[in-house]
């Protein structure tokens, strides 16, 4: 537990002291956002219905822009090495930075939908589900993300790589949180989407810092 | 007592070299050399556990070395090509990311490679031997048994590099173990020697 803590809070320390990025991130999902009743026009009704949907795949988009540099930047200065050898598990190594980059991507946008929602003209009923649905819905992005980042360490083409990895393994989040949001929608319960959304992120916790730790060894034994 | 018993090991397809087999007790230091890709990084990084080997036993204390990885790490220093410096910091930030130790032993260590006067000085500043220097300053808060110390000596200067063995030579007196490889003469006591790719 300690050694976790310890990692994080270095993740933390590098995070903030390139808080730029965490902008960045913001900022992308905002634009992207309004981009949306640019493209489609301002007309409520229609922005409405296609709001929850929209900053759903935002936010999954989003969080995949800090993932190139998670691992990269540390097995290009040889700390991924130092950090092998911290004494902790590779595992808990992965599950560390994947914390880490939901507590700097994922809390950030779950804090900045609900403007950006009024801004699309969600209806008021339907902020609750977007964001009760984000709250495991951007963890297990992280989860996904971090094992998609841990296979690409030391790829030629990393950053166009991961997209491709990733997205695929994210769209059941994307779906179910869609869903929960189009439930309320429709007048139904926004709970069994939320539920599962729920279960991915419980799968997601245990398996995807094993995987990812695992190729964080299998990068350092090249 | 770090001891490998006929160990092989593959840098892709290429067998780089097999039956390897050594002793070291505490106190002592290995010296590799060889040419070029005879396999000096590559027998260090299976010290450190990165590497899994294509044959052969690796022990320490006694006991399977290679099996519990966490607990390996704990006892393994490691100083590869980079630095593992984050130009972002400050070095005493870039020294506590890796230890849970701070304040005098951070001071301390810094001094033992002569950059305590630059502990606040963010380290892209840092020339590429600072850079070095910080990284075996590292090895000193650490303090962990085992050393693997892979080209230590690249770009420091005459003064770094004699301050480097006084580091290593005050690591063996603690009862350390160190393997280095090298194509520079370390300023070590007696050390043994290996020679790889013959």
């Amino acid at each position: 537990m300690s050694a976790f803590l310890q990692l994080l809070r270095r993740e933390l320390r590098l995070a903030l002291r390139h808080g730029g990025d965490t902008l960045a991130v913001l900022l992308f999902f905002v634009l992207t956002a309004a981009l949306f009743p640019l493209a489609i026009g301002p007309e409520p009704q229609l922005l409405g219905r296609l709001g929850g949907g929209a900053i759903w795949v935002c936010a999954l988009l989003a969080a995949l822009l800090p993932l190139d540099r998670m691992f990269g930047a540390d097995f290009e200065d040889g700390s991924l090495d130092q950090l092998l050898l911290s004494g902790a598990p590779a595992a808990v190594m992965a599950l560390a930075k994947a914390v880490a980059h939901w507590m700097t991507t994922g809390l950030p946008l779950l804090l900045i939908a609900a403007p950006v929602a009024i801004m699309l003209r969600l209806p008021p009923a339907e902020l609750a589900p977007l964001l009760l649905g984000l709250l495991p819905g951007t963890a297990a992005l992280s989860l996904i993300g971090t094992t998609g980042a841990a296979l690409v360490i030391g790829a030629r083409r990393g950053g166009v790589l991961l997209p491709l990895l990733v997205l695929p393994l994210a769209t059941p989040v994307l779906i179910f949180g869609a869903a929960a949001v189009g439930a309320v929608n429709a007048g139904l319960s926004a709970r069994p989407d939320l539920l599962l959304l729920c279960a991915l992120l419980a799968l997601a916790l245990p398996l995807c810092p094993l995987a990812a730790g695992a190729a964080a060894r299998a990068a350092a034994a090249e | 007592m770090l001891e490998l018993r006929d160990i092989a090991a593959f840098r892709g397809e290429r067998l780089v070299f097999e039956a390897i087999s050594f002793r070291l007790d505490a106190g002592e230091a290995l010296v590799l050399t060889g040419a070029n890709g005879s396999g000096k990084t590559t027998l260090l990084r299976l010290l450190a556990g990165f590497v899994p080997p294509a044959a052969g036993d690796v022990l320490w204390q006694g006991a399977e070395a290679l099996g519990d990885l966490p607990a390996l790490g704990r006892r393994t220093s490691f100083l590869g090509h980079q630095d593992a410096v984050k130009s972002g910091l400050t070095m005493a930030e870039n020294l506590s990311l890796g230890a849970a130790r701070g304040g005098d032993g951070q001071r301390a260590a810094l001094e033992t490679m002569a950059l305590a006067d630059l502990a606040d000085l963010p380290a892209r500043f840092l020339s590429a031997g600072q850079k070095r220097r910080l990284a075996i300053a590292r090895l000193v808060l650490q303090r962990r048994p085992l050393w693997l110390l892979d080209e230590p000596t690249t770009a420091l200067d005459a003064a770094s590099v004699v301050a480097l063995g006084v580091v290593v030579e005050q690591h063996r007196a603690a009862g350390g173990i160190v393997v280095a490889a090298t194509h520079l003469d370390l300023p070590l006591a007696s050390p043994r020697s290996l020679r790889l790719g013959e």
